[in-house]
């Protein structure tokens, strides 16, 4: 693992449970018809409910229970039949009610896991519980002096808390787990995981301990850690600094702690006496959660084909390596974009050798081009001019010997650059490979003509001389001489 | 109680219809009686400047179509811990200066979709905390019996407005025995439906698993219209339940005296009521024998828990709905506080009065990390008892008779020094809150010192409409002696009995 010296850890096992708060991609919040929407204008997404007005009453919404549910099916969980809202007390500005309404002696999904892969093997990382409550507004202190203000658009937006075993062991699994659950919770539909906007949110419970040892450390809780990079540098000093106290003969506390991402350090929130006692009781403006079956049997068969399957699809089918299908299964945009462009190959050529060629053509082109323009704008680039129909038939050209692979590299970055069409590119740059005998033959037997100390040396058995040929046919080509027919043709010049 | 236009709502309905009178008359009539009165009495926290507007809206629609229900034009108060949009709402705390009201509760609606006019908002203990009105920040509201006593609470003012003749129903809410117990001490009718019959969206929480809004009137007939109006499934709040409100007519027509079972937990006829009210309670049952109905005895074991019980429940959940009163997004809140603690300290510290303070202090303590087991979740289980005890009950009888008060309405200041003999005046009143069952208090009489008595009803479930015709025959054999109260002889009070 990275981290720490590694002498040092070798005498420590990390032990680490996750919290994870996903907000859940239903219209309107979890308990009034406000609509659920990241980036409006401070308090324009509230009503009297989520204000917290005397009167109001909270109205469950059905959808989040349903994406619930479904989170929860996809990693295994067992669905509880009934289960029970409670108020959690604190007071703070941005909790309008002084309570948040979540789940807590009965949660609505318990159990379940997920696969993770590092380094270090693969292993299950056990899911304690999932739980349904809402999300707090937000207290705004920037640019105003001596003043917070409070935005409530937040508040009441429906919330997944998803709560790990500590089963892991290390910051890379700890990163990887997170990836692998924001990924399935994209899958699912469940949640946008957009980390920038707070929908994918992490606490981090960690501990050390003697190898061997059957019980825990002291736990300290790393609150609010928001992106899989801080999540990995919290922990690596999190641990350095509790092997440094414990070793120096120092006891640790039972804290809350937060992480100074400036600093990279994690500092003291409140201690355990500082704890709130949150006054948990059942909620008596809402009767029990009864789940009907029949929602449960809807849910799992409507479930998408999960990230895992499809990573082992990928490599089965399309014989791609585990590497390279999980970068396409991490993006569920991508992995369609992926499949789409491969059946319209195979409805063009559906068997032999034509359709494997067509395949690895398509997996290089999406792994690297696709990919790349993906990670640098967004999934726009898989849509309009660009969509999978104009990329298969610009690769369809590679494929018929009318255009280079080189070329239609740059057509389509020049395509996505300006969003053109890259087929009526193509036909504007006037770009047509040279593939017919004739017109090649003309232009090998000038490069021969051209050089003729060259030719004699290769005929006099500096093989290695080939290679200068082909790059002067293709460079008096402009690059537009199909390279395989260069070959050819060369060959069968240079015989003499 | 008596006004010159009708003595009930289906007289109201024909006087109306018949263009005896018109709603602009009508609610000019109560208004005026109101602006006479409410300067001794203290009924009225505010009184709605657009009634008369309303009644003229009402009026002109009269002249063209025919009203379509009997409520059209009728005059009501509501306790001012309902809602109703563009109005304040103040609960009687200073906490809630200053706020106005965004929406309208569902029970109001209910009603202003019939055509209600609603006069003016009433007077009550803070946050519905009390029972004599006494702990309101805007002065107790004054008996109309006898200005020197309290007209019972939370629900005083909305008890004394039908006592006192300025509207002919109003709305209380009672989660403890808010509305029975001041309707006993002022001598009228008041109904405390099953939990869930009426939405509780728009009615400012004190405690959320018992409250339920319910009416005044002058008789169950009245009640009975009312209920049904504002009864039913409520999209706003989900612990309301999917029951057609016209079973409660359909159950008042069917019910007969002769025959019905009344069960008697004789424990609560002993020890701690008052003689006068015991007395009046027997003539009542003998009364009864003498219509037909038949006593059973049944037995309540649980309920001698209910004062505990109740006061861990309300006080946990009270703790927790008054959180929401922070200083943050409205109301009161102090001016330039040293930093967020203290705003929120000094804030709630000077907003809420003492009772309100007390048990948000005793509700906090009763949920606490270590306590909740002994204090919060052992209540609720006796709950659980004490309902199981009523529903065992309630296989031998249909209805179970208590007295609704252990005293007679008592006089200001007697029982504000001592906490626990105020709470002690609902102690009949408590477990139906507490067993979720519907319950009414209907006068029978007065006693020695001529202050009206009332009898207690409680049935099983959904049984609204059988306790109401009960209360009709009752009322019947008891015919009430209006309250003189006229302003000149409110006047002239000393003010020895505040505070």
């Amino acid at each position: 693992m990275s981290g720490g010296s590694d002498a040092r850890l070798r005498d420590w096992e990390v032990v680490v449970g996750l919290e994870v708060h996903t907000q859940l991609l239903t219209k309107t919040k979890l308990f009034c018809r406000c609509e659920n929407r990241f980036g409006a204008p401070p308090n324009t997404l509230v009503c009297p409910v989520c204000m917290g007005h005397p009167g109001t009453l909270p109205v469950l919404n059905g959808e989040a229970v349903r994406l619930g549910v479904r989170a929860g099916l996809a990693a295994g969980c067992q669905v509880s039949p009934v289960s029970v809202f409670e108020r959690k007390h604190y007071f703070y500005p941005d909790l309008p009610k002084g309570y948040q309404i979540s789940q807590y002696a009965t949660p609505l999904l318990t159990g379940g896991g997920l696969r993770i892969r590092t380094e270090a093997g693969e292993r299950t990382i056990r899911i304690h519980r999932m739980h349904l409550e809402e999300d707090a507004g937000k207290n705004l202190h920037a640019g105003i002096p001596d003043r917070s203000h409070v935005d409530l658009n937040r508040a009441g937006v429906p919330l997944l808390e998803i709560v790990s075993e500590p089963d892991i062991r290390s910051p890379d699994e700890a990163v990887d787990y997170l990836k692998r659950l924001r990924q399935l919770l994209r899958a699912t539909k469940v949640s946008d995981g957009n980390m920038e906007e707070g929908s994918f949110r992490c606490d981090i419970n960690l501990s050390i301990r003697r190898p061997g040892s059957t019980v825990f450390g002291t736990r300290v809780e790393i609150k609010n850690v928001n992106s899989f990079r801080f999540v990995h540098k919290a922990m690596v000093y999190e641990i350095e600094r509790q092997i440094e106290a414990v070793e120096s003969g120092e006891k640790i506390v039972q804290e809350t702690r937060l992480f100074d991402p400036s600093s990279g350090r994690t500092k003291p929130m409140r201690s355990k006496e500082e704890a709130l006692d949150y006054r948990y009781f059942p909620e008596p403006d809402l009767p029990s959660l009864v789940i009907d079956p029949v929602l449960v049997e809807e849910e799992r068969r409507s479930l998408p084909e999960l990230p895992e399957k499809k990573v082992e699809r990928f490599c089965a089918e399309f014989g791609l390596s585990r590497a390279d299908a999980e970068i396409l299964v991490a993006e569920e945009a991508l992995s369609r974009y992926f499949e789409e462009g491969l059946s319209l190959f195979r409805s063009a050529s559906p068997a032999g050798d034509a359709l494997r060629k067509a395949r690895e053509r398509w997996t290089s082109f999406v792994l690297s081009e696709v990919l790349r323009e993906f990670n640098r704008q967004g999934e726009g680039v898989l849509e309009g001019e660009t969509a999978v129909v104009h990329t298969v038939a610009l690769l369809g050209k590679v494929l018929a010997g009318s255009l280079s692979f080189s070329q239609a590299k740059e057509v389509y970055s020049r395509a996505v650059e300006e969003s053109r069409n890259p087929l009526l590119l193509v036909e504007e740059l006037g770009l047509v490979q040279l593939s017919g005998d004739d017109e090649l033959g003309r232009l090998v037997e000038g490069v021969l003509a051209e050089n003729p100390a060259e030719v004699a040396a290769y005929r006099g058995g500096k093989d290695r001389l080939f290679g200068f040929f082909v790059g002067a046919v293709m460079k008096k080509s402009r690059g537009k001489a199909n390279p395989e027919k260069v070959n050819e043709i060369l060959r069968d010049k240079l015989k003499g | 109680m008596k006004n010159p236009f009708f003595s009930s709502l289906a007289e109201f309905a024909r006087g109306r219809d018949e263009r005896r009178f018109s709603i602009e008359e009508v609610t000019r009539y109560f208004l005026s009686r109101t602006e006479a009165l409410n300067p001794s009495l203290n009924v009225c926290l505010s009184i709605n400047q657009n009634a008369v507007n309303r009644a003229r809206q009402i009026d002109a629609r009269l002249v063209r179509n025919k009203a379509d229900s009997p409520f059209t034009g009728y005059p009501v108060m509501i306790k001012d811990n309902l809602e109703m949009e563009g109005y304040p709402t103040t609960c009687a705390s200073r906490i809630l200066s200053g706020y106005v009201s965004r929406r309208t509760a569902t029970a109001v609606a209910r009603l202003l979709s019939h055509g209600v006019v609603v006069l003016g908002k009433t007077n009550l203990d803070e946050f519905a905390m009390g029972s004599s009105t006494e702990n309101s920040a805007f002065g107790p509201t004054r008996n109309p019996w006898n200005p020197s006593r309290v007209p019972g609470g939370s629900s005083g003012g909305s008890a004394a407005a039908v006592a006192a003749g300025l509207a002919p129903l109003s709305l209380g809410s009672d989660t403890g025995g808010s509305i029975r117990q001041p309707a006993a001490f002022c001598g009228v009718l008041g109904v405390k439906p099953t939990y869930g019959r009426i939405s509780r969206s728009g009615l400012v929480a004190f405690s959320s698993s018992l409250d339920q809004i319910g009416p005044f009137a002058g008789s169950g007939a009245d009640a009975l219209e009312a209920l049904v109006a504002m009864a039913g499934k409520d999209p706003l709040d989900m612990t309301t339940v999917d029951r057609d409100p016209a079973e409660m007519r359909s159950e008042y027509q069917s019910t007969e005296i002769g025959g019905v079972r009344i069960g008697i937990p004789e424990a609560l006829f002993g020890e701690g009521l008052d003689d006068s009210i015991r007395e009046r309670l027997r003539n009542l049952r003998d009364s009864l024998s003498g219509e037909g109905a038949r006593e059973v005895s049944v037995t309540l074991p649980h309920s001698r828990y209910g004062i505990n019980v109740y006061y861990l429940v309300a006080t946990s959940e009270a703790s927790s709905n008054l959180s929401r009163f922070d200083g943050v997004r409205y109301g009161f809140r102090v001016k330039n506080p040293a930093d967020l603690r203290s705003m929120y300290e000094e804030t709630r510290d000077q907003g809420f009065g003492d009772e309100v303070k007390r048990r948000i202090l005793l509700g906090t303590f009763a949920l606490s990390a270590g306590y909740q087991d002994a204090f919060y979740r052992k209540a609720r289980k006796v709950q659980a008892l004490i309902r199981r005890d009523f529903l065992e009950a309630f296989r031998q009888c249909d209805m179970i008779l208590t007295p609704t008060s252990p005293t007679p309405p008592f006089a200001f200041g007697e029982k504000t020094g001592d906490p626990l003999s105020m709470y002690l005046s609902d102690v009949y009143t408590i477990t139906a809150n507490l067993a979720g069952l519907p319950a009414l208090s209907v006068p029978v009489g007065v006693d020695s010192h001529g202050l009206p008595v009332g009898a207690h009803l409680i049935g099983p479930p959904w049984s609204e409409g059988r306790l109401l015709r009960m209360a009709d025959r009752i009322a019947g054999l008891y015919p009430m002696p209006l309250p003189e109260v006229h302003a000149g002889h409110v006047d002239g009070l000393s003010e020895g009995g505040r505070r």
